[in-house]
């Protein structure tokens, strides 16, 4: 495009142009992702016919499922410049008592025991929420002294038990394996709620307000947005979640003790910000941190396909990462520099 | 994280000192009392004389040697911490570079290098994995957050890839026995991880609170372009923390592997959070441009002494992150609470004075 073409464009172009090359941005940073995970199937897939076939496709789906739906809360908390590091232990306290309690009621509904364990969750993310915005506490400081906390409490109360598969319903234990079309449905289940999640993030007014006290909490406080509500909400969301993938949890794994979910934190941070999500927050969007787990997923399911160890696993993983966040790096610099350039000939 | 910063009350009440009630002048006159380090020694003082009471054993020679020893390596990685908190930065990749080295030390020794040899590769390893990490985050500008995440997970994957689900545990005595016995004429109440620990908390502290370079990490943790404009190299000071963080991690790594005499993946996993807890519970800012080497010292005393009566007491040793946590964010939410309380109270006055 030359200077020629820009200076005959109508006063109102600029404004056109520039939201047209944010959104173009928007969708660089998730087809990026894409196509490292298409590649990737595209590989291994070469290499080894099984990675395809119908079980290990359903077996990468329901691996993926916990970590999309945390990193769906995680991203919530993350946009709005702060960090939830308590997910990993809202998740184990919740698997826990939720399914301690078809011990102790074995008639107990199984939308009852998930009601439950968002009750958790959610009561946790509150407290969490209380404290960042009435507390003032930085969030890092709060999630991390209830990562503890959280998990203290999970092995006081759990002590040397646990909770074992026979304990539990085959209704239940059945949730992850049940498919429609040859796709478990739990997967179906959590793909539309991060849809309808991204939906609310990128089009509801107080979905939009978490990216903008993300971006410039005090231009965001200035432009009348209640940071404390909406910091408290994105808090009680993302425990009220973790509350919810505690359960889930159970019914995959079937054997709880009070270790479970331990470490789930920084794998959930690291989807998320291999999905594009800004770790300062302002940008991102929940659809890249569902596929920022997929793609962890689908990296540790090719290693067990190719045969290649699970030592790797983890150090591809942060090599990911660092790459993710270094291409996201580059590309900003690179699209600030266009920007100006244009400007400039636009003064020009 | 969010940079919500309560007014500082001074800013706000600008009227005569003479004005100011009791309170302040109690303040102004003796402002150490005031300090969190004030408050932390007292804390210290406290636990002591509780875990006394609960427990005849715990100022024991033989309890304190333990105390040294297993916290020896989260209380020495935390030095280097405070000096990259208080710059501003955060190293979530210490406990790994902890056990990337300790399983170097393993599979080195494995294939029969000699000890001397292990231990310049593992110092220039640890020098390399920090250059990364600071590189990363001050050429490229990234967050250091979520570089040293990705590190985290990439060195204890380095971790994994060198070792597997080996063990290696073949060490020599002359080595192990550094790692478990007592310092010589010390009634066998310290461990050369704690001697270890106060030589370099002298240093850190000697750097930190009595040089130029001292005064520009809090410059630069106050303000990054400030201190750049001031002429600090920021870039280059910063890389060099995170190069020295690297160095004493490897270090700790070695303490940390001759302890156990056991070399394994999994050595140090999760122990960043312990060492971010103990420098936050000292009273580093978690912004930077805050905090005091003795402040973390007492903080290590208090998380270490903490646990340890809770030990003694029988209380579920597991569940001792409980108190860990209060403690932290106890150590954050108060002295927040008590300027939230000074701001609102100063407002109050000087609206009754401008309506009087």
């Amino acid at each position: 495009m030359t200077a020629a073409v820009l200076h005959r464009e109508p006063p109102k172009a600029p404004v056109d142009n520039s939201s047209g090359l944010a959104e173009r941005v928007f969708r660089i940073r998730e087809s990026g992702i894409v196509v490292v995970l298409v590649l990737f199937v595209a590989v291994t897939a070469g290499l080894q016919h099984r990675f395809l076939s119908a079980t290990n496709v359903q077996f990468v789906l329901v691996n993926t499922v916990i970590f999309a739906l945390l990193a769906l809360g995680e991203t919530m908390v993350v946009v709005s410049r702060n960090v939830d590091l308590s997910v990993g232990s809202v998740l184990g306290m919740s698997a826990y008592l939720s399914a301690n309690l078809f011990g102790s009621h074995p008639s107990i509904p199984i939308p009852v025991v998930f009601l439950v364990g968002l009750g958790i969750g959610l009561g946790w993310g509150m407290l969490n929420g209380l404290l960042v915005s009435v507390g003032r506490v930085p969030s890092l400081v709060v999630t991390l002294a209830s990562l503890y906390i959280i998990r203290g409490i999970d092995i006081l109360i759990v002590g040397g038990n646990m909770v074992t598969a026979n304990t539990l319903p085959t209704s239940f234990t059945d949730i992850p394996k049940d498919t429609v079309l040859g796709i478990p449905y739990v997967a179906i289940v959590v793909a539309a709620v991060v849809a309808v999640g991204a939906y609310y993030l990128r089009s509801y007014r107080s979905g939009r307000d978490l990216y903008a006290i993300g971006s410039n909490p005090d231009a965001a406080r200035l432009a009348g947005i209640p940071i404390g509500r909406r910091v408290f909400m994105s808090f009680a969301v993302s425990g009220a979640i973790a509350g919810v993938a505690g359960v889930l949890w159970a019914a995959q794994y079937g054997t709880v003790d009070s270790t479970a979910g331990t470490g789930y934190e920084l794998t959930v941070v690291t989807a998320v910000v291999v999905g594009g999500v800004a770790i300062f927050g302002g940008s991102g969007s929940a659809v890249g941190a569902a596929l920022g787990a997929l793609l962890l997923a689908t990296i540790n399911s090719a290693l067990y396909v190719l045969g290649i160890s699970s030592f790797w696993d983890q150090a591809i993983a942060g090599f990911l990462l660092i790459f993710a966040i270094t291409l996201d790096r580059i590309i900003s610099v690179r699209l600030t520099a266009a920007l100006r350039l244009r400007s400039a000939r636009r003064a020009a | 994280m969010q940079h919500d910063t309560v007014p500082t009350p001074g800013l706000s009440e600008p009227g005569a000192p003479a004005d100011r009630p009791q309170s302040a002048g109690v303040r102004e006159r003796y402002p150490w009392a005031f300090r969190w380090e004030t408050v932390l020694a007292l804390i210290v003082v406290v636990i002591a004389v509780a875990g006394t009471t609960a427990s005849p054993e715990f100022l024991t020679s033989y309890n304190l040697f333990n105390l040294g020893l297993s916290n020896g390596e989260v209380a020495i990685m935390a030095l280097p911490m405070t000096l990259i908190v208080i710059s501003g930065e955060i190293d979530l990749s210490v406990a790994s570079m902890l056990g990337m080295s300790s399983c170097l030390l393993g599979f080195l020794w494995e294939k029969g290098w000699p000890m001397p040899v292990i231990f310049v590769v593992i110092a220039v390893v640890g020098l390399a994995a920090g250059a990364i990490n600071g590189l990363l985050i001050t050429r490229l500008g990234l967050p250091s957050l979520a570089v040293t995440i990705g590190t985290l997970t990439l060195y204890a994957g380095v971790a994994q890839i060198l070792l597997g689900p080996n063990t290696v545990a073949n060490f020599p005595a002359t080595y192990t026995n550094l790692g478990v016995n007592a310092v010589p004429y010390t009634d066998g109440a310290v461990s050369y991880s704690a001697v270890i620990f106060v030589v370099l908390a002298v240093i850190f502290g000697v750097v930190l609170h009595a040089t130029g370079v001292g005064r520009s990490i809090y410059a630069m943790g106050a303000s990054s372009e400030a201190a750049l404009f001031a002429g600090i190299r920021v870039k280059r000071v910063k890389t060099v923390l995170f190069m020295i963080s690297g160095l004493v991690c490897s270090f700790a790594g070695v303490l940390y592997t001759f302890r156990l005499s056991t070399s394994v993946a999994n050595n140090g996993v999760g122990l960043e959070l312990d060492v971010v807890a103990i420098v936050l519970v000292g009273g580093v800012s978690i912004f930077g441009g805050k905090g005091s080497v003795p402040g973390v010292v007492l903080g290590v005393l208090a998380f270490v002494g903490i646990q340890n009566a809770l030990l003694l007491t029988n209380f579920n040793q597991e569940a001792s992150g409980i108190v860990a946590g209060g403690l932290l964010l106890v150590s954050v939410f108060l002295p927040n609470a008590a300027s939230v309380v000074r701001w609102s109270a100063a407002r109050y006055r000087l609206h009754a004075a401008k309506t009087s």
